[in-house]
């Protein structure tokens, strides 16, 4: 039988350790709560600034959404036209980027030879953690000018250079998820199909795509958010025209654009109007991962 | 109903052995439920464990003797949905009404089915608990490193390579150094969770060498899947179905002549 | 015709890759074919003039304080973060939470970062435009980053090593410090430096929280231009491709630096393993 005594001292010298977990686990759990505390604080300030214009001042937010004007100096601010644009520019390099990604992601994981992909994808890898205005840098050296040239505009910046540019940037990683994804699907299903007589290309579209679906649809949605949120280097390509685009080859000025060209020197209503793009631009987001969502989760039924 | 009647057999058995048994008792259960969630694993099992002995549990796998081991030193709180009632007496203390789950562990050595000894020198290894208790002086360290190491019958191997990596030893080395390792904290008793299950069949036999060894200074509860293990190292075996202690007797007892005939049939290789 | 048609779909494959190889060469080919030129040790050490020519050292030195403030900050935050949700909680409503903030955070746009940093550190906190505010943004934004991968790190640590400290008698925490996160350690690196490329490549957000001065910034509290705002500076105001291509080369090459680095230590944590 122990003494007693003894077992109390040990017990003593533990209470130290005893405390310093209960300290650290609660040290541990603040530092979790920091990144609620700071998606709280974002959504709160943006929030608030962006709709205080609307509850305080009595500005109309139909006006603002489907106003035309964005006038500060004249106290006019409807966005329309960005949100026209935005919507333009992101279903542009939807359309342009996504099938040359998913084709590339699909000839590196199935087609070709291994020497190949081993250099490719990890190049097309490193060229998704580019910056991105590096892009916008080249679309106005190499785009801009030839769209002027070849299509005899008097300015290239214009809606088709966003969404090139867009679509480019997109193309990394888009490439670099679908891949995972097409390299995830097991042997089995291609052995399946081929031993059914169906030819390898084939197999690869009716088989292999369709059960890497859920992948791909990631690759999708994170190439979108690329795109949606990118500001510096569409600026650089965009003209920035307040105008309701008509063609493609018009000059735009999507909803991120808009804020960083005008909060450098905004204040008051005007400041707080740029907030209120912010939240457009944030609810579009929100609602675009929702519809790709349910498309995705559809499709997989 | 069945089983209260057995449970009152075994406690019988048990306080008859304590009349002629000069063992004191090291280690007693009494009443032990235990539950994940809302599944029961362990069935009132009683049961006293005597010190300087090998006491083997046995049973066809999910039959709860992991489980039960694992209530001994407490590794079962690492899971949240468990739930414990009964009692746990180890040298009169009740484990589980006390806070102190670390005196409990250090007291309480475990030794695990497949060797985890941690990615660093052998060294470190077996230092590793010690250090933990605050022991900072080198040359203490290296005495308990080699006494330990000497305890696990592996100071010959491993000596002229205490600085390097224990991964990079051979199954059944880890295995003996990770007894090294539970000895060097100086338990009480060392539990064993099918200590030999991962390691070949001569590894196996160095390790039971060493559990006969080690009985001498430490009561020894393993866990086995192995009969004939369980026949040649221990003095007492518990068969364990269903989360039931079915028998608790001297080892040579339970493999001769077992009084419920399920021990018979799990002994005599029929189930499990 | 099946057999056209496979041909067909082969085709377009082949195509798609091509023309994304091709374009992102020209890309990466035309910056240094353009700013090559410009890159000497004048351009890189020396100190930046408005007037045509002078050197970037200023940016560089921004955007390295940048990443060290944010990352000094987010680092062991995210780390603790991580080591709460993956060591400690209780699956619950709290641990959903987190998780929800921490995803939710990913998806946000730089440009929104970039208004909250605004008016959040820039006004109400009135630090002003400067090196601290644009940290403490970035700090935001690259946390969820190294939240995840260090949690993903941490995963990859057997469970039977925390077993076998615990069954010592060690406590969660000398277990967390002694074995977990030495051998998370590789994986958790190369999330941080995974980190620092992101802030590197990151503009819009700086763009609203650390202004525009091209000048060597005096302290933390100065406002100052990092690489990236500054390629975008000159490219926007003076049409200065040639001064943007070689800022570009030296992102580019940092880029490439961090990523050797990122496949250099989890290769050695594979040889660390066996």
């Amino acid at each position: 039988m122990p003494n007693p005594s003894e077992v109390k001292q040990t017990n003593k010298s533990n209470r130290l350790k005893y405390i310093m977990e209960f300290i650290s686990e609660k040290l541990f759990l603040i530092c979790a709560l920091i990144s609620v505390l700071s998606l709280f604080l974002i959504i709160g300030f943006v929030f608030f600034k962006g709709s205080n214009p609307f509850i305080a001042d009595g500005y109309s937010f139909i006006d603002f959404i489907f106003g035309s004007d964005w006038i500060p100096s004249e106290d006019k601010y409807g966005i329309f036209p960005m949100i026209v644009a935005s919507i333009y520019a992101t279903i542009g390099a939807l359309v342009i980027g996504v099938p040359i990604g998913l084709l590339t992601a699909i000839f590196l994981s199935e087609i070709a030879p291994k020497p190949i992909a081993k250099i490719i994808s990890p190049a097309v890898q490193l060229l998704a953690g580019i910056p991105s205005v590096l892009y916008g840098v080249f679309g106005l050296a190499i785009i801009v000018p030839f769209l002027q040239n070849n299509l005899g505009l008097v300015k290239g910046q214009s809606l088709i250079a966003v969404i090139l540019v867009l679509a480019i940037m997109m193309l990394p990683t888009i490439v670099t998820v679908a891949e995972t994804a097409i390299r995830a699907v097991p042997k089995t299903y291609r052995e399946g199909s081929l031993a059914l007589g169906a030819s390898p290309i084939g197999t690869i579209f009716k088989v292999v795509v369709p059960a890497a679906k859920s992948g791909i649809m990631a690759a999708i949605v994170l190439g979108l958010g690329r795109a949606i949120g990118e500001t510096m280097a569409v600026i650089l390509v965009a003209g920035n025209s307040l105008i309701i685009p008509t063609s493609l080859t018009d000059s735009v000025r999507p909803l991120t654009t808009n804020i960083a060209l005008e909060m450098g020197y905004a204040y008051g209503t005007h400041q707080e109007m740029l907030f209120a793009t912010g939240i457009v631009l944030f609810s579009f987001i929100l609602i675009l991962n929702f519809v790709l969502a349910k498309i995705s989760s559809k499709g997989g039924k | 109903m069945n089983t209260t009647l057995e449970r009152k057999e075994v406690k019988e058995s048990a306080n008859v052995e304590h009349q002629n048994d000069q063992r004191s008792v090291k280690i007693s259960v009494r009443d032990l439920d235990l539950f994940y969630g809302e599944n029961q694993a362990l069935y009132q099992v009683s049961l006293d464990i005597r010190e300087k002995e090998v006491t083997a549990l046995i049973g066809p796998s999910g039959c709860g003797k992991s489980t039960f081991l694992r209530t001994l030193n407490r590794m079962n709180d690492l899971i949240d949905s468990v739930r414990i009632n009964g009692d746990i007496h180890i040298n009169g203390n009740n484990i589980y009404q006390s806070k102190d789950v670390i005196e409990l562990r250090t007291k309480v050595g475990m030794v695990f089915q497949k060797p985890n000894l941690f990615p660093m020198s052998i060294y470190d290894n077996v230092a590793y608990g010690p250090r933990m208790q605050g022991i900072k002086n080198k040359k203490e360290l290296n005495k308990i490193v080699e006494e330990s190491l000497r305890g696990a019958a592996i100071w010959d191997e491993v000596k002229d390579r205490l600085k390097t990596s224990a991964l990079g030893l051979s199954g059944g080395q880890q295995q003996r150094v990770c007894i090294a390792r539970a000895i060097a904290m100086k338990p009480d008793v060392i539990l064993m969770d099918e200590p030999t299950s991962a390691l070949d069949p001569i590894s196996t036999l160095k390790v039971e060498e060493l559990i006969a060894h080690l009985k001498k200074d430490y009561t020894i509860v393993i866990v086995t899947h192995n009969m004939q293990q369980a026949a040649r190292v221990s003095d007492k075996t518990a068969f364990f179905l269903n989360g039931e202690v079915i028998e608790f007797e001297q080892t040579d007892q339970i493999f001769s002549m077992p009084k419920d005939s399920r021990t018979e049939d799990y002994v005599t290789g029929r189930f499990g | 015709m099946r057999k056209f048609k496979d041909n067909l779909l082969l085709g377009l494959l082949w195509f798609g890759a091509f023309l994304t190889v091709a374009i992102l060469l020209i890309i990466v080919g035309y910056i240094f074919y353009k700013g090559i030129g410009l890159i000497n040790l004048d351009f890189i050490f020396g100190d930046y003039s408005p007037v045509g020519g002078g050197g970037i050292w200023p940016m560089i030195i921004t955007t390295i304080y940048t990443i060290v403030i944010s990352l000094v900050i987010a680092t062991p935050v995210g780390i603790l973060a991580a080591v709460y949700l993956q060591e400690y909680a209780k699956q619950g409503k709290l641990v959903r939470m987190i998780r929800f903030a921490t995803e939710s955070l990913t998806g946000i746009p730089s440009i929104i970062y970039g208004l909250f940093g605004a008016v959040f550190f820039v006004t109400t906190l009135a630090m002003g435009m400067s090196i601290i505010s644009a940290s403490l943004t970035l700090t935001i934004i690259v946390l969820p980053v190294i939240i995840r991968t260090t949690e993903e790190a941490l995963k990859t640590v057997p469970a039977s090593y925390r077993e076998g400290s615990l069954a010592l008698g060690s406590t969660k925490l000398q277990t967390l410090y002694k074995v977990i996160l030495p051998s998370a350690m590789p994986g958790i690196l190369s999330g941080i430096i995974l980190s620092m490329g992101r802030i590197i490549g990151e503009s819009a957000a700086i763009f609203l929280t650390a202004g525009t001065v091209a000048a060597m910034p005096e302290g933390i509290f100065s406002s100052a231009r990092t690489l990236t705002v500054h390629s975008y500076l000159v490219t926007q105001e003076s049409g200065d491709i040639e001064l943007a291509a070689a800022i570009g080369i030296v992102l580019i090459v940092m880029i490439l630096a961090l990523n050797f680095a990122a496949t250099f230590i989890s290769k050695k944590l594979n040889k660390a393993d066996y």
